[in-house]
C-alpha cells in the first residue's frame, strides 16, 4: 500500500517545516547561529536610495557597459569607507538611460555620504588638437579612452628640482598600455589632464611611455595634492555623474510599519484558517496546517536566497496568504461534488485534485503573467513585491496541491465502504 | 437538468450588464473629469515627512519654507501620522540641507521621517512604463486565456474566452481607476507607482474567478449534448456549481486585505484599498459579467435555442 510512503513524505515534510521555522523566526535563530539574519529593504531597516544620472556622451558605444561597471565599482568602494554595511549599489539602464543606484542602509549622515560620493574625482587624459584661429593659436581638446578607472593607486612626491607637490598615478594593466599607446601617438605634442572636467595641466609628450606611473604636478599646494591622493585612492570616476533621485527613509517609521504588517498578516491569516475549519470542517484543518506549512517555507526561501524584504514585498506576501487556500477551496468544493455523485471519500478527493487541477494551473499562470511583468518593469521597490508573490504563488502551488494530497491520503478514511463504481463518464 | 428554485442569471443578464457598463462609463467620465493627481515618482518632486517636538500646524511650514526662498512656489503641506509631510518641485542635496537648517531654526528639534526626491525625468518614464505595464498584461492574460481554452473551440471559439476576459479585466481595473480619478479631487490623494501595481495585481487575482466559471462551463460543454441543451442550461448550471467557490477564495483574500487595511501599516492603505475595491469588483464580474457576455456572444446554429 502507498500509505506508508504517503506517511513518509509527511513526516519529512514536518521535520522541514519545523527546520525552517526556526530558520525563519529571528530570536530563536540567533541563539543557534548568528548566521544570516533577515535581509531588510531600506524602508524597513531605515536608510538612503540615491540614483545617479551616468553621463556617457564622452564614451564610445562599445566601452559603455565597461565603463559603467568601473563606475559602480568605484563607488562601492568610496561607500565602504564611510561604514555602510552591506551597501547595494547597481547599475541600471532604462531606456538608452544609464543610471547608477546606491542603497545605503543604516547611514546617520545622508548629506555626508551624498558629498562624498559626488566628490570622487573624475580625472580625464584628453588630446590637444591645434586650432589656428587668426593670429592666436588656441587649442581643442578630443577625449580618449584614459580615464580615472584606470587608476590604480596614487601616491604624493615632490619634484626633484623644484620641491613642488605633485601626484603620482600608477595605472592598471590595461591603463598602462593605452596610456603607452596615446603618448606614442601624440609625441611633440601637449596631451592635457583635466580634473572634474577642469584643465590642470598640459605636458609635452617627448616619447612614448611605457611604464604604468603618470605624475601630474598642476601647481598643488601640499594640502591639495594630499587630498587629491586620498581621493584618488579611493577610486576616481570614468564618468561624470547626477543625482536625480533620492530617498531616505528613517527606521523607526520603517520598524513601526513592519510590526503593523505583521500583527495584521497574524490577523489574516488566523480569520483564514477559522473559516476553513468552519466551512470545510476537517478538510480545513488540513488546508490550515498546509498554509502554515506554507507560511514556513516560503519565508525559509525567501530568507535564504536571499529576497530583500521590502514593505511591498510583505504585503506582496501576506497577499499571496490569502491565495493559498484557493486552490485547497477548489479542490474540496469539487470533493463535495464527487461525494454526492457517490464516490467514496478517498476517490472523491483523487477526483477532486485532478479536476480541479486546470483551473488551478489557469488561475496561477494569469498570476505569474502579472508578477513578471511587475519584476521587470519598475524599480527595486516593486521587485521585492513581485518576487515574493512570484514565489508566493509557486509555493503555494506546492502545499496546496503537494503537501494537502499527501495530509489528505494519509488521514483520511472512507466513511462507508468504498464506492466501486468507476462511473466518471 | 432540473434549473427550478434555483437562480436564472441569464433571464437577468441585462440588469447586470447594464450595472457594469453603467459603473465603467461613470468610471471614465470620472477620470477624464477629474483626471488623476500624478504622485512626484510619476512626475517628479519632492515628498518630506518631518515630525516635530511640538504641534506645528502644516500652514506654519509653508509660510517659513516660502519666506526663505522667493522662488520656492508649489509646495503643500497637510499632517499625516503624527507629522507633517511636505511637497516641493525636485530638490537638490544642498537645497534640502538648506530649508531643512531654515525649519530648525524657527520650530527647534526637526526629525526627517523620510525624504524623497524625484527628477523629472524619472518620473515620466515611470508613467510611461506603467501603461505599458497595464497593457501588456490585459493582453497577456487574455491570450493565455484563448490558447487554454483552445481544446474547447468546437463549441465556442476560445478567442471569445480571451476577448471577454479582456473586457472584465478592464472593467476591474476601470472602476479602481474612476474611485481614484474621485478621491483625488476629494481628497487630494495622488496615484503612485503603488497604484499600478495594485492594478496589475487586481488583474492578475481577479482573473481567477473567471477562469473557474469558464472551466466549469467548458467541463460542462464537452459533457452535455450540445443538441439537446440549450447554452443558457448550461452557464445557469456552471455559475450555480461554481458561485460558492468563486466567493469562497475570494472572500480568504478579502479577509487578508481587510486585516492589513485595519491593522497594517498607513502608508499602504491606499495600495491595499485598490486591491479591495478590484477584487471586489473582480469577483462580481466574473460571476455576474463574464458568463452573460459569452451567452450574448453565442454561436447560435450550434446551440438549441
Amino acid at each position: 500500500m502507498k500509505k506508508k510512503n504517503n506517511l513518509a513524505i509527511l513526516i519529512c515534510l514536518f521535520a522541514v517545516t519545523i527546520a525552517a521555522a526556526v530558520f525563519v523566526y529571528q530570536p530563536l535563530w540567533q541563539k543557534i547561529s548568528g548566521f544570516r539574519p533577515w535581509k531588510l529593504g531600506l524602508d524597513l531597516a531605515g536608510g538612503t536610495y540615491l540614483v545617479y544620472e551616468i553621463d556617457l556622451s564622452q564614451v564610445a558605444a562599445g566601452d559603455q557597459a565597461l565603463v559603467v561597471n568601473g563606475l559602480r565599482d568605484v563607488i562601492e568602494k568610496r561607500v565602504n569607507l564611510f561604514g555602510v554595511s552591506e551597501p547595494r549599489i547597481y547599475a541600471e539602464e532604462v531606456s538608452g538611460q544609464h543610471r547608477l543606484v546606491a542603497e545605503l542602509a543604516g547611514i546617520k549622515d545622508v548629506n555626508e555620504a551624498i558629498k562624498q560620493i559626488g566628490e570622487t574625482p573624475l580625472l580625464d587624459f584628453r588630446e590637444t588638437i591645434a586650432v589656428a584661429s587668426g593670429t592666436e593659436a588656441l587649442t581643442d581638446f578630443s577625449p580618449t579612452p584614459l580615464t580615472g578607472r584606470y587608476v590604480k593607486a596614487a601616491r604624493l612626491n615632490f619634484d626633484n628640482i623644484t620641491r613642488q607637490p605633485i601626484v603620482e598615478l600608477e595605472f592598471n594593466e590595461e591603463g598602462s598600455r593605452i596610456f603607452s599607446d596615446l603618448t606614442e601617438k601624440n609625441i611633440g605634442k601637449p596631451l592635457a589632464i583635466f580634473l572634474d572636467n577642469n584643465l590642470i595641466e598640459m605636458p609635452m609628450v617627448k616619447e612614448k611611455i611605457s611604464g604604468s606611473n603618470a605624475q601630474i604636478s598642476g601647481g598643488f599646494t601640499l594640502e591639495t595634492a594630499r587630498q587629491l591622493v586620498e581621493r584618488f585612492n579611493a577610486g576616481a570616476l570614468p564618468a561624470p555623474i547626477t543625482l536625480v533621485q533620492q530617498q531616505t527613509v528613517d527606521a523607526e517609521l520603517g520598524v513601526d510599519s513592519l510590526v503593523k504588517s505583521l500583527k495584521a498578516g497574524l490577523i489574516g491569516t488566523l480569520a483564514i484558517m477559522i473559516f476553513m475549519v468552519i466551512f470545510y470542517r476537517s478538510l480545513g484543518i488540513f488546508a490550515s496546517l498546509a498554509l502554515l506549512i506554507y507560511i514556513a517555507l516560503s519565508l525559509a526561501i525567501f530568507k535564504i536566497l536571499p529576497v530583500t524584504m521590502t514593505l511591498a514585498g510583505i504585503a506582496g506576501f501576506l497577499l499571496s496568504i490569502g491565495m493559498a487556500v484557493d486552490a485547497n477551496i477548489l479542490v474540496f468544493e469539487r470533493m463535495k461534488e464527487e461525494i454526492k455523485r457517490g464516490l467514496g471519500r478517498r476517490a472523491a478527493m483523487e477526483e477532486g485534485f485532478k479536476r480541479a487541477w486546470t483551473s488551478i494551473r489557469d488561475s496561477n499562470i494569469s498570476t505569474l503573467i502579472s508578477s513578471f511583468v511587475l519584476y521587470y518593469f519598475t524599480s527595486s521597490f516593486v521587485r521585492g513585491f513581485a518576487l515574493t508573490l512570484l514565489l508566493g504563488v509557486l509555493v503555494s502551488m506546492f502545499s496546496a496541491i503537494t503537501v494537502t494530497r499527501t495530509l489528505l491520503r494519509v488521514f483520511v478514511r472512507d466513511r462507508i465502504e468504498p464506492v466501486k463504481n468507476e462511473n466518471k463518464e | 437538468m432540473k434549473t427550478k428554485n434555483k437562480m436564472d442569471l441569464i433571464r437577468k443578464k441585462n440588469v447586470f450588464i447594464v450595472f457594469s457598463g453603467l459603473m465603467v462609463l461613470a468610471s471614465l467620465v470620472l477620470a477624464a473629469v477629474f483626471g488623476f493627481q500624478p504622485g512626484i515618482d510619476m512626475v517628479g518632486g519632492t515628498e518630506w515627512h518631518l515630525r516635530f517636538d511640538r504641534y506645528v500646524e502644516p500652514e506654519a511650514v509653508i509660510k517659513v519654507l516660502q519666506e526663505s526662498s522667493s522662488d520656492l512656489n508649489n509646495l503643500s503641506a497637510r499632517n499625516r501620522d503624527d507629522g507633517i509631510v511636505v511637497r516641493l518641485p525636485a530638490l537638490t542635496e544642498s537645497d534640502h540641507q538648506k530649508y531643512l537648517s531654515v525649519l530648525e531654526k524657527k520650530f527647534g528639534s526637526v526629525t526627517e521621517g523620510s525624504f524623497a526626491s524625484v527628477g523629472p525625468t524619472i518620473g515620466k518614464e515611470l508613467l510611461r512604463k506603467s501603461i505599458w505595464a497595464l497593457v501588456f498584461v490585459i493582453i497577456a492574460i487574455s491570450l493565455y486565456i484563448a490558447w487554454a481554452f483552445r481544446k474547447v473551440s468546437r463549441a465556442i471559439s476560445s478567442w471569445k474566452y480571451g476577448l471577454i476576459t479582456m473586457a472584465t479585466l478592464f472593467h476591474d481595473v476601470a472602476i479602481p481607476a474612476g474611485l481614484f480619478a474621485f478621491l483625488g479631487w476629494r481628497l487630494g490623494l495622488e496615484i503612485d507607482t503603488n497604484f499600478i501595481v495594485a492594478l496589475l495585481v487586481v488583474m492578475g487575482f481577479s482573473v481567477h474567478d473567471t477562469i473557474v466559471v469558464f472551466d466549469r462551463i467548458r467541463e460542462n460543454i464537452l459533457r452535455s449534448n450540445i443538441g439537446r441543451t440549450t447554452l443558457k442550461e448550461i452557464i445557469n448550471k456552471s455559475v450555480q456549481e461554481t458561485i460558492v467557490r468563486s466567493i469562497n477564495t475570494s472572500f480568504t483574500l478579502f479577509m487578508v486585505l481587510v486585516a492589513l487595511l485595519i491593522f497594517g501599516p498607513a502608508s499602504l492603505f491606499y495600495f491595499l484599498l485598490t486591491i479591495l475595491v478590484g477584487t471586489v469588483f473582480g469577483t462580481y464580474s466574473s460571476i455576474f459579467v463574464a458568463s452573460p457576455l459569452l451567452y450574448l456572444w453565442r454561436p447560435r446554429q450550434v446551440f438549441k435555442e
